[in-house]
């Protein structure tokens, strides 16, 4: 890492990463190289750079989460941050302090930036209003996972070389999908095409203006697809009345080795993870192994690291790239 | 409401606006005593209070069919106190409170209890709502008999549905013996399935979980074909779809006893308010898409809406200071209901004859209330409007304790500019 490229304190008051909505080619493809500069970090002996010494980034996880809030600390912590680690209980919430206090509070105590996971679609954009310091949205609801996203994209980009005119299907609960969402916004600011695998049930109604076609089938969902891209069924949908049963699920809309062989065999897959295995990818032998997850996570330390230093600590004119509107302005 | 002592007063220099008694006559002064419209010619008693209409309009107080004053039991959020305040700031006259208080308004006793808080209060005139159900659960009728009786005017579980069709075929069948209609907030719950907003592309791109226009739909069907077994008088609250609308329409061809209002909100807003005013736009039914604003101001100027209610709901800063799927239901709506509504004249869509009717006459029919007429003899329960006045909603406050409104910040045109309840003035708007 050439010191030259990551001045070790810029001045930066950066705004927010609530959404990818409005975000442009252009601000994507900046946090992508940003992230393609950063993936040499986890390689080095020493795993890390200064350019967020004394910062301090609060990682505030109201829903379980191991790996979004671990790559968020591991990716703060190569930037040379103080990372804080609060899990509310989700049982205290209803008694006990609202996010509105919370915020405000770690706010006080001197946070910097504030990782935001939540189980109510708009959480990040609400905590956003509240305090001055930076908020990620890392999971609001079934709302937006922009930083999933960006780093799906990623490994489109390093798998395939180029997202511009890709094929990508998107199998699964598009409906309560928040990965759904920011995939799907920043896969069409990218160029890319994309189709919706899904059963009408897990389907959100009004996605007619959606840059999208939909398919219920996966056989012609996927057919000749560039990036097959699986997302997490949450167990309890069965039990929700949307599908009859997980097995019924799996026969109808789980990837196997066969399935993406006859019809989409140039395919990258894609999944969020945790694998609900012998759900939404088949637990076949072998085949999880193709999957992309592993290189997902490492590429999403490398992206995280992006958007931390480009909203936290870069240099003001890379940091303006990011500068989006808040969601929810105008009318 | 001090009945015995009716004032007297005079009001100069107005228009005096009655469109149900035909009376439309400008330059005019009104004079009331003991809290009656004095006939022509009458002499004006020494010290009789007098104000200047400034050339306003003098018409018939309105009248309004929902709202709630939460007391008792929720103080925090309303009172019969402010709730009356913010009524009589409102224009309106009489306003009938639903009741899901906490003990809920099933029993004669909280039905006196509200009516005393509101005869000691003395603004506006208060007419409880009694619960179809004991404690709104759904499960046994509550004593209609003993709550008309002390005072109760209509029965609704409203904040829910009438559970079952079976329970809305026993109020409706009981509530014939006491003339009084049922009032129904029409959802199948299950079917909006803990929904939080309209269901559409407002909710699809926010992934917030979606209450369908069917979650109405199928409720108010289910209603009518009740309605149509059971007898008596069916009133469907709050109506925000196209196809409710349809069904309400289709059922009056059909001369089932069937009634209807709307809020100013699903004439005034769609589900993309959410987008910029949060939980200040998060009411139970919400607010729709574009076509079925427009098809309920097709309701309204057809008849098939017979009022303008304001589904007033207030709830505390803390309460709507929330993630959006936490906040409660509910915006607070006398204080603008008016001039929201003032602006379907504006627009072209009714007349100001039938706004009046929509405010104040057509409701106080529906539901047998008394209400204010220009006429000699008529109750002096007016309001006096100053149709061009321009304010701005909320500033510098709201009389009602709770301030959760998506029109908060909007110039309004056309204002209430004093409030006359039995010939005295509970509201006069203090000019800059």
């Amino acid at each position: 890492m050439p010191e030259r490229s990551l001045p070790s304190s810029p001045p930066s008051i950066g705004p927010h990463l609530l959404s990818l909505s409005g975000m442009t080619k252009e601000k994507i493809t900046s946090i992508l190289d940003a992230a393609e500069t950063f993936l040499d970090v986890g390689h080095q002996t020493v795993k890390k750079v200064p350019v967020l010494r004394g910062k301090t980034l609060v990682n505030l996880f109201y829903e379980s989460s191991t790996r979004t809030r671990s790559s968020f600390e591991i990716a703060a912590k190569r930037l040379s941050a103080d990372v804080i680690n609060v899990t509310p209980s989700q049982s205290s919430v209803t008694k006990g302090e609202s996010l509105s206090d919370t915020v405000r509070t770690i706010e006080a105590l001197g946070a910097d930036g504030i990782v935001i996971r939540h189980a109510s679609s708009g959480a990040a954009a609400f905590v956003a209003e509240r305090v001055n310091c930076h908020v990620v949205n890392g999971g609001d609801g079934c709302h937006e996972h922009p930083t999933q996203a960006l780093l799906d994209l990623f490994t489109i980009r390093k798998k395939k070389g180029r997202i511009d005119g890709l094929s990508v299907a998107i199998v699964g609960d598009i409906l309560h999908s928040r990965v759904a969402r920011s995939n799907i916004l920043a896969l069409s600011a990218m160029g890319a095409r994309i189709r919706l695998v899904a059963p009408p049930t897990l389907l959100p109604r009004g996605i007619e203006g959606w840059p999208v076609t939909i398919h219920h089938r996966l056989d012609r969902g996927i057919e000749g697809c560039d990036v097959v891209m699986a997302l997490r069924l949450q167990l309890e949908r069965a039990s929700g009345g949307y599908i009859p049963s997980l097995s019924e699920y799996a026969s109808l809309y789980g990837l196997s080795a066969r399935v993406l062989e006859r019809h989409a065999p140039e395919a990258v897959v894609l999944h969020p993870g945790p694998v609900n295995r012998g759900v939404e990818i088949s637990g076949e032998e072998g085949f999880l192994n193709e999957v992309a997850i592993l290189d997902q996570v490492e590429f999403g330390v490398s992206v995280r690291m992006a958007v931390l230093y480009l909203l936290m600590g870069g240099r003001p004119e890379e940091a303006a790239l990011l500068s989006m509107p808040a969601r929810g302005e105008g009318s | 409401m001090k009945e015995a002592s009716g004032g007297n007063l005079l009001v100069r220099n107005v228009h005096l606006f009655d469109p149900s008694e035909g009376i439309s006559k400008e330059g005019e002064s009104l004079l009331v005593l003991e809290g009656r419209v004095a006939s022509p010619g009458s002499s004006v008693p020494a010290g009789t209070p007098e104000i200047d209409g400034r050339g306003g309009l003098l018409c018939p107080g309105f009248v309004d069919l929902h709202a709630h004053f939460r007391e008792p039991g929720f103080e925090y959020k309303e009172t019969v106190a402010s709730g009356s305040r913010a009524a009589a700031a409102g224009g309106f006259t009489s306003v009938c409170v639903m009741a899901n208080t906490n003990p809920v308004n099933d029993n004669a006793a909280i039905t006196r209890a509200i009516l005393e808080r509101a005869r000691e209060v003395g603004l506006v005139r208060v007419f409880p709502i009694g619960a179809v159900t004991r404690g709104l659960e759904g499960a046994e009728l509550s004593e209609m008999g003993a709550l008309s009786e002390a005072g109760c005017i209509a029965f609704s579980d409203d904040g829910r549905p009438v559970s079952t069709a079976l329970m809305l075929r026993r109020a409706l069948e009981y509530s014939r013996l006491f003339g009084k209609p049922v009032i129904d907030h029409c959802e199948d719950m299950p079917l909006s399935n803990r929904g939080v907003m309209n269901e559409g592309t407002v909710s699809a791109e926010l992934g917030l979980a979606g209450i369908p226009n069917a979650s109405e739909e199928v409720s108010i069907a289910r209603d009518l074909a009740v309605l149509e077994l059971a007898g008596g008088h069916l009133h469907v609250a709050h109506l925000s779809t196209a196809g409710g609308v349809r069904l309400v329409r289709e059922a009056r061809r059909r001369h089932l006893r069937v009634t209807a209002e709307t809020c100013p909100h699903y004439f005034s807003l769609t589900d993309e308010a959410v987008r910029c005013h949060g939980t200040h736009a998060k009411m139970n039914p919400p607010l729709r898409r574009e076509e079925d604003r427009l098809a309920v101001i097709a309701g309204i100027r057809d008849g098939t809406i017979d009022a303008i209610a304001t589904d007033h709901a207030p709830h505390a800063p803390h309460e709507k200071e929330q993630e959006f799927d936490r906040a409660p239901f509910g915006i607070i709506g006398l204080e603008t209901a008016f001039s929201l509504s003032l602006e379907l004249v504006r627009d072209g869509h009714i007349t100001l004859s039938e706004l009046m009717t929509l405010l104040s006459a057509r409701p106080a029919e529906i539901f047998g209330l008394p209400h204010g007429s220009l006429r000699p003899g008529g109750l002096a329960d007016l309001v006096l409007l100053d149709l061009e006045g321009e304010w701005e909603a909320g500033r510098p406050g709201y009389r009602s304790k709770s301030r959760n409104s998506p029109f908060t910040g909007r110039t309004m045109k056309g204002r209430v500019a004093a409030t006359i309840v039995g010939g005295r003035v509970v509201f006069k708007e203090s000019r800059p």
